[in-house]
């Protein structure tokens, strides 16, 4: 297996976007999927480090690939997704519409929050021309098992999510102006205030989900730490490690360790604890018994 | 005259709502194939193919919903769902999985296809696409659309589009959220429930009665006051020093002051939501609306005044339909 850096969910500056790609170029990972995914809004103020971004990681060796939007409605939406097929570059598809502006014959990824449960669906998606398929964090490790074997047998790698707040939800509604007050189209973009997203917790003060604009992550950051071998047998190909705005650079390299056998999965547990943020790790969609359960070690 | 697609989860309030004045009925089997799997509710193969012959007899429509995403492993179980459908002398089925989809148009080609909301297709691209790879005839739009957009997708589509005016909202876009499976491990997408009973607890402490979904709790209310079902996304959280319902609250969809608006934007036909009530709320939902659909069509005001007792004491909301939602 090896490792492929997700796009950014969250608004951060220009500055450290560029920060944090010029780190992730010297990475232990084998290739970026960068570009925005969660709000066009947001585009404006950082795209210009888009190109620099992919020319650093390209030159690094990496694959890269760009993102369309999770969920498109605009018509400029609609326009940029266009612009994405044209760049050259596989577009990860996280909404299907992207597909109408891809060419049959060209190449293009699936990323994460494209449904594919299935054999049929995964078929069908190899038959348009899907090089590369990340599944829904949802799946269970049979699902997983099933679909990375059709996998292996069409030549195209599938993918799991390896680490990072799960992305649960996508709405219409903006959660991040909700919470002050806003209306989406008056955001002033207050979802910048919080680079991991902003926690909600339960009225008993249990930790639970974060909010990031029209997104809604898991409170818990999901860590296959203690799934790589199950998964390794299981013929996955990648996992994805979705970025954070602390220490990113050195949780690839543990996982890196962790996948060449240098480090344990108690071990990357210990060290990845106080890392994420909310300190609390979760592993539950593949195995059970819910999503935010943990198989390792209680904090 | 926009046609009018009432919920049954029983053949009973199949029936009831035929005889209320349904232009199409949905309904689906009694297992994880359809997006409202709930214990005690839905069709055998027999019982749909009683009902659809009830509604072909009176001039109405039967929908078959086969909306969850087949299970990797367990396709077949979908396949069936399919051929019991066309057996059934269903008039449609409504599909969100794109190889279920290409399953149905290979193998069913004369069993007309709807797309489900489930299948979250918010632009005319992706509407377009389904339509061209798969044969598509109408598709059930998601709930995050404002009635302007509907209309400029209107414009650029060639197949029907179906919204939903009243019942249960869901704030996320359909069929991509796994909050449930996140709390409970059973999803809409996966299981064909959302925040299901099997995994609600209650308990009274302090005076209050706290309900939890899969240990988290989802809202805390005085003994004394109603206590809605604990829905995920409508609970009371707390974020930062702000306490409320973040996701949404408590409420339900009322659009039918928008029907006139949503005639004019080119939708085709109004779905109301609720395979989970009772014979007796579906049959007075439908008469309602009915109602107002008549009037819309001859041009005369709408009977508003007909659906009041039914959101009377639980709070309604026209949702994404007015952008002042989002």
């Amino acid at each position: 297996m090896d490792l492929t850096v997700g796009p950014n969910f969250f608004f951060w500056t220009a500055e450290a976007v560029r920060a944090f790609y010029r780190d992730l170029a010297t990475a232990p990972v084998a290739r970026v999927v960068l570009g925005e995914l969660v709000c066009s809004k947001r585009l404006p103020f950082w795209q210009g480090e888009i190109p620099g971004a992919i020319e650093t990681l390209l030159a690094a060796g990496k694959e890269v690939a760009v993102t369309s939007l999770a969920l498109i409605t605009l018509k400029r939406e609609r326009k940029l997704t266009a612009e994405l097929a044209g760049m050259g570059l596989p577009v990860e598809v996280n909404d299907l519409s992207a597909l109408a502006h891809i060419p049959q014959g060209q190449p293009f990824w699936v990323g994460p929050l494209v449904n594919v449960y299935n054999e049929g669906t995964l078929r069908w998606l190899i038959r348009r021309g899907a090089t590369r398929v990340c599944l829904p964090p949802e799946l269970t490790l049979g699902s997983i098992a099933v679909l990375a074997r059709l996998g292996r047998e069409e030549g195209v790698p599938v993918e799991v999510w390896g680490h990072g707040r799960l992305p649960l939800a996508i709405s219409g509604r903006c959660y991040h102006a909700r919470l002050h007050d806003r209306m989406k189209d008056a955001c002033q973009f207050v979802c910048g205030e919080d680079p991991d997203g902003r926690d909600v917790a339960t009225l008993d003060g249990q930790p639970f989900l974060a909010v990031n604009g029209v997104q809604t992550l898991s409170q818990s950051t999901a860590s296959m730490a203690h799934r790589v071998e199950t998964l390794a047998e299981a013929g996955v190909a990648s996992l994805r490690l979705s970025p954070q705005s602390q220490g990113f650079g050195r949780i690839c390299a543990f996982y890196a360790d962790r996948l060449a056998g240098r480090l344990t999965a108690p071990a990357l547990e210990a060290l990845l604890r106080p890392m994420v943020p909310g300190q609390r790790l979760s592993d539950g969609f593949p195995a059970g018994p819910s999503g935010a359960a943990w198989s390792g070690a209680m904090a | 005259m926009m046609e009018l697609v009432c919920p049954a989860g029983t053949p009973a309030a199949l029936r009831a709502a035929v005889e209320a004045g349904a232009h199409a009925v949905y309904c689906g089997f009694a297992d994880e194939t359809n997006a409202r799997n709930f214990p005690g509710l839905n069709f055998s193969p027999e019982e749909l193919a009683e009902g659809v012959a009830f509604a072909h007899a009176r001039g109405a429509k039967v929908l078959v919903a086969i909306n969850t995403f087949p299970r990797a492993g367990a396709e077949p179980v979908w396949h069936r769902a399919l051929a019991n459908a066309e057996a059934a002398r269903a008039d449609a089925v409504i599909l969100a999985d794109i190889g279920l989809l290409a399953h149905a148009a290979e193998h069913h080609p004369a069993l007309r296809r709807h797309l489900s909301v489930q299948a979250a297709a918010a632009n005319p691209d992706a509407i377009n696409l389904y339509a061209s790879a798969f044969g598509v005839r109408r598709v059930v739009l998601p709930r995050v659309l404002t009635v302007e957009e509907i209309a400029a997708i209107n414009r650029e589509i060639e197949v029907e589009t179906e919204v939903f005016v009243f019942g249960g909202l869901c704030v996320m876009a359909e069929g991509r959220c796994s909050l449930s499976s996140y709390a409970t491990g059973q999803s809409p997408n996966m299981n064909g429930v959302c925040s299901p009973a099997s995994h609600v607890a209650y308990a009274e402490e302090g005076g209050d009665l706290a309900a939890r979904l899969g240990g988290f709790t989802i809202h805390r209310t005085p003994k004394s006051a109603p206590a809605p079902y604990p829905t995920l996304c409508k609970g009371c959280f707390t974020s930062g020093d702000q306490t409320g319902h973040i996701f949404e609250d408590p409420v339900s969809l009322d659009a039918t002051h928008l029907i006139p608006r949503l005639a004019k934007a080119g939708v085709r036909a109004l779905k109301i939501e609720g395979r989970q009530r009772s014979r007796a709320y579906v049959a007075q939902v439908v008469r309602a609306f009915r109602a107002a659909v008549e009037a819309e069509a001859s041009g005369h005001p709408l009977p508003e005044s007909a659906l009041a007792r039914l959101t009377e004491g639980q709070a309604a909301t026209a949702g994404a339909y007015a952008k002042t939602w989002r």
